[in-house]
């Protein structure tokens, strides 16, 4: 069993000529809110869906929680959480049902569901919404459903691909408390963004740039290894070289 | 098998909760059922006939006396020359025209031996036939009433021929007993095959799938939780069907209905299977419904269902071996009109099983929870 | 109008990126018109039959050879016994059997009545009216011969086949299959591909630039009617290369009214698209409710002659219908304008009804 929650070796995608992810070689200490940063299509999602098992790699290998992402997909499976950057709770159900459909899927009981559920909704505030229909409930609140939704069964290591997208600086701030308090409980967690301002908030993260990694470190690590004096100014420099 | 009863629970509710949908499932196929089971004939009752009467004698007008009076003609035109026929079967006016040329009687008289020309459009087939035949009759029936008259001279000799036709298994020839169960299978294909096969490619297309396959969840889980709803569905649609059949339309029900529900379940596995296999490949609804279409108009052309299979070349036939509609045509026609038993749908059942194994099989092993 | 022509790239292009898309709308009716023109067939042919004759003579086995050189009939023996016609039947070894009369020689020389049996598997009355006057039709002329002699009455029917004298299915089924085509790439393609951006809610985002309402529908639309052509176009050339169907009256013609229909069946995607709200609704729609009144309620495959009268009238209202009135009456009949007038006319007023139809919803929906 790897000491570290992810560890990755030359991680390589390619969709035809053009490499999505180059040799991507990295870890993730367990209980560490580590980020990956990155403009679009730097490369970020499609490294996170390689080691949650969406996506095939070209090359390279992977182990995520202690298991080969290639060898043993479904041992990595029950171990992870997942909230994609398009929402994708079934919005034609209520919150409940989405919840309890899937607590089924990863085999609670019906007592642990309920439970949960409670304990989940009472956490972000929406018990009493827990019968709308998740379409109706505002994008904000949707969020926070769908991280409660990943963290439902307790995973080791959860991954959260561009989870504020979109939403209000208070929402976002509050979003960032229940990543906290999730890494606070012992799961390891991997967010990617491209706001520098929550990079800041990261233990540990890497910068994308064309899909390899440009900088790795702790904030104050990177700043320093690059010598500027905030991520933003880093950010500008990585990725437009002509410009600092 | 928990796994299995929470994700139906899932597909249910998000059926039902659609009532567009739940309207259209349950509401459509009602209807057709109702107003095509009427179509579903080659019968053809009256034929519209022009009479082209250049003969103008009593033997002539007896004819066209008889063709009216038979039942099967309509003669809408009767007139002493051709003028304009050809222009009423060409803007379909008439369907066949008559020519009784000038002299017939006097031919019939003198030579004891006269001719007719008869013009049918053709443009379908099966209707051509039935006309010509119908034609024949009344004029061999004429002429052996005319030699009785005319053959005042001689005596009429040899025998007069009598032709007791029977029908087997359905006397009455009721075309509905043949045709409902035949739309009744359309039906429940259609709706059963798009809606199992849309499913999955909307869940693609919301991106909803995703978070599904990074579950624990096992492909033969997710696909027996795919399939089963829709199955029930489908089983539901074919019971409303089937009563209406029954109590509408009077569909006989001689043989076992435990039989047919065990072969309509095993065909909806098979049914319901192709939907989910072309669902593997397809990206998008609009693509999936498209292959989905082309399938079924090949499966339900090619089964026997509307056109006779006998007259299929033999490539054809072979081809029809491996149409799950067309054996469960065959199961459903032997089993509801015939009486059949176990004996004789033990076959098709078998090897719609094995197409139903085989096509989950392949569903399951396409079925990739990861993009390549 | 620039705008626009951007637009329609952009829909164009959405289509042809897509190859797997594009390939199978392109292909698959050329391959469904081969496979048709070859396998369906509405006529009656090889019909398994069966005679028994217990007194087998010289005028019986007459009888026989006529059965057995027609391609109408496949014989499958001769007993001389019924007994064994009930397993034959069951199994559907048999379709048809025909029974003489013991001495049936020896009443043909009489003056008596000649009682024949003729037994058809009624199971499919459609094609068992078919095969019965079929059979009835060679035993009354192998009666009338064997009869034939000084004194007795004969009359001749000259028949003519009249614009399909061969009885080809393939004149009936082509137009038939591209009216079938056009209905599902124009009509049900159009409504699921305006449904997907309701859906997804681009058509909001679409509906605030600078373009009218009717300038994205219509941008929408045009790819398929390039693509409905090109259909219409490969399977034509497959009718007419492959199975040598005629082409009897004007290309041009042809192609005009194809064109037309292909407005009609968008207009009614049009239609579709503005009451269904996901696309399971609209495809449930457009193939359940279009499909199978293309398929029966068009005179495609049953004839309309044949419909109880509500349900003739009825068909009045299926485009379909008329759209193959036309294609059969050019292509196989010869037929021009001056016959088709009221076809056209008739498909020109329904595509226009359901264009103000689709542009009425449309306008409520955007308020």
């Amino acid at each position: 069993m790897s000491a570290f929650a992810i560890e990755t070796h030359g991680l390589t995608r390619r969709f035809g000529e053009f490499v999505a992810v180059r040799d991507l070689t990295f870890h993730v200490a367990q209980g560490e809110v580590f980020g990956f940063l990155g403009a679009n299509g730097a490369g970020k999602t499609t490294a996170m869906r390689m080691l949650i098992g969406l996506l095939e790699p070209s090359d390279g290998s992977a182990q995520v929680a202690g298991y080969d992402i290639a060898t043993d997909s479904e041992a990595v499976r029950r171990n992870i959480g997942y909230m994609s950057q398009k929402f994708s709770l079934y919005d034609d159900l209520t919150v409940q049902e989405n919840i309890t459909l899937y607590g089924g899927i990863y085999g609670l009981s019906n007592a642990q569901i309920a439970e949960r559920t409670h304990a989940l909704l009472g956490r972000i505030g929406l018990e009493h919404a827990r019968k709308e229909l998740v379409r109706r409930i505002p994008l904000g609140w949707k969020q926070q459903l769908a991280l409660s939704v990943a963290l439902l069964h307790e995973p080791k290591i959860v991954f959260l691909d561009e989870p504020t997208g979109g939403v209000d600086p208070i929402t976002r701030r509050r979003f960032w408390e229940l990543i906290y308090e999730t890494a606070a409980a012992g799961t390891t967690v991997l967010v990617t963004t491209h706001y520098l301002d929550e990079a800041e908030y990261c233990d540990r993260l890497s910068i994308m740039v064309e899909g390899a990694i440009a900088a790795m470190g702790t904030p104050g690590e990177v700043k320093r290894e690059f010598g500027v004096t905030s991520l933003d100014e880093l950010f500008l420099q990585l990725t437009r070289p002509g410009a600092a | 098998m928990r796994v299995i009863l929470f994700l139906m629970r899932k597909e249910f509710l998000q059926v039902f909760r659609d009532k567009a949908t739940v309207f259209q499932i349950f509401f459509i196929p009602v209807v057709q059922l109702l107003v095509l089971s009427n179509a579903a004939t080659f019968d053809i009752k009256r034929t519209s006939l022009a009479v082209v009467d250049e003969d103008r004698t009593t033997v002539s007008t007896g004819l066209t006396q008889r063709l009216e009076g038979g039942g099967r003609f309509r003669v809408v035109r009767e007139q002493p020359t051709t003028a304009g026929v050809e222009f009423a079967l060409l803007d379909r006016e008439v369907s066949a025209v008559l020519r009784i040329p000038h002299g017939f009687e006097a031919d019939l008289v003198r030579e004891r031996h006269a001719s007719l020309q008869l013009q049918v459009n053709a443009e379908e087939g099966a209707s051509a036939g039935i006309i010509l035949t119908a034609a024949q009759a009344v004029l061999a029936d004429y002429t052996r009433e005319l030699g009785m008259t005319m053959g005042a001279a001689g005596v009429v000799r040899g025998p007069v021929l009598t032709i007791a036709t029977q029908g087997w298994f359905n006397p009455s020839r009721n075309y509905k007993h043949y045709m409902v169960p035949a739309i009744l299978v359309s039906l429940t294909t259609i709706i059963g095959l798009l809606l199992t096969a849309q499913n999955i490619a909307r869940e693609k297309e919301l991106g909803t799938l995703d978070q599904l396959n990074v579950t624990p969840i096992t492909k033969g889980q997710f696909i027996t939780a795919k399939l089963l709803p829709f199955w029930l569905l489908s089983l539901m649609i074919f019971t409303i069907g089937l009563l209406i059949g029954k109590f509408v339309f009077g569909i006989p029900t001689r043989g076992s209905i435990p039989l047919v529900y065990l072969a309509t379940a095993v065909y909806l596995v098979v049914a319901l299977g192709i939907g989910l296999f072309i669902s593997t490949f397809t990206n998008t609804q609009q693509q999936t419904m498209f292959v989905a279409f082309f399938v079924m108009l090949i499966y339900l052309l090619m089964s026997g269902l509307f056109t006779p299979v006998d007259s299929m070349p033999r490539w054809a036939q072979w081809a029809a071996e491996v149409n799950p509609v067309k054996h469960f045509a065959v199961i459903l026609r032997a089993v509801l009109v015939k009486g059949a038993g176990w004996e004789v749908v033990a076959r098709p059942i078998l090897i719609l099983a094995v197409g139903g194994v085989g096509i989950l099989t392949l569903a399951v092993r396409k079925y990739s929870k990861q993009a390549h | 109008m620039n705008a626009f022509a951007g637009f329609v790239r952009k829909e164009a292009f959405h289509i042809l990126r897509d190859r797997q898309t594009f390939w199978i709308l392109l292909l698959m009716p050329l391959v469904q018109v081969l496979i048709f023109g070859y396998a369906v067939r509405t006529d009656v042919r090889d019909v398994r039959i069966a005679i028994v004759d217990p007194t087998p003579s010289t005028a019986t086995r007459a009888l026989v050879q006529r059965f057995a050189s027609s391609t109408r009939f496949q014989l499958m023996g001769v007993y001389p016994t019924m007994q064994s016609l009930d397993d034959g039947f069951r199994s559907g070894v048999l379709r048809q059997a025909v029974v003489l009369p013991r001495d049936a020689d020896r009443l043909l020389r009489g003056q008596a009545t000649l009682p024949i049996q003729l037994i058809t598997d009624g199971a499919d009355p459609n094609t068992g009216s078919v095969m019965q006057s079929y059979a009835t039709a060679i035993i009354q002329r192998w009666h009338a011969e064997s009869v034939v002699r000084a004194g007795s009455l004969r009359i001749d029917l000259a028949t003519r086949m009249r614009y399909n004298p061969t009885l080809e299915s393939v004149n009936l089924f082509v137009p038939g299959l591209i009216a079938l085509v056009l209905t599902i790439v124009s009509a049900m393609m159009t409504a699921i591909s305006i449904t997907r951006e309701k859906e997804t809610g681009t058509m909001e985002m679409l509906l605030v630039s600078p373009l009218h309402p009717w300038a994205i529908v219509a941008g929408k639309v045009a790819p398929y009617v390039a693509m409905g052509f090109a259909n219409v176009l490969l399977v034509l050339g497959a009718a007419w290369g492959v199975f040598g169907m005629p082409l009897r009256g004007s290309l041009v013609l042809l192609l005009a009214e194809c064109l037309l229909y292909i407005l009609n069946a968008l207009a009614l995607g049009i239609v579709i698209s503005t009451s269904a709200q996901t696309q399971r609704t609209a495809m449930i729609a457009a193939l359940a409710g279009l499909l199978l009144p293309t398929l029966m309620l068009s005179g495609f495959i049953f004839p309309l002659e044949s419909l109880p009268t509500p349900l003739r009238l009825f068909t009045n209202i299926v485009p379909a219908r008329w759209f193959l009135l036309i294609v059969r009456g050019i292509m196989v009949k010869g037929a021009g304008l001056a016959t088709l007038w009221q076809e056209t006319l008739i498909l020109v007023g329904m595509t226009l009804a359901l264009l103000v139809l689709g542009a009425r919803r449309l306008a409520i929906r955007l308020d």
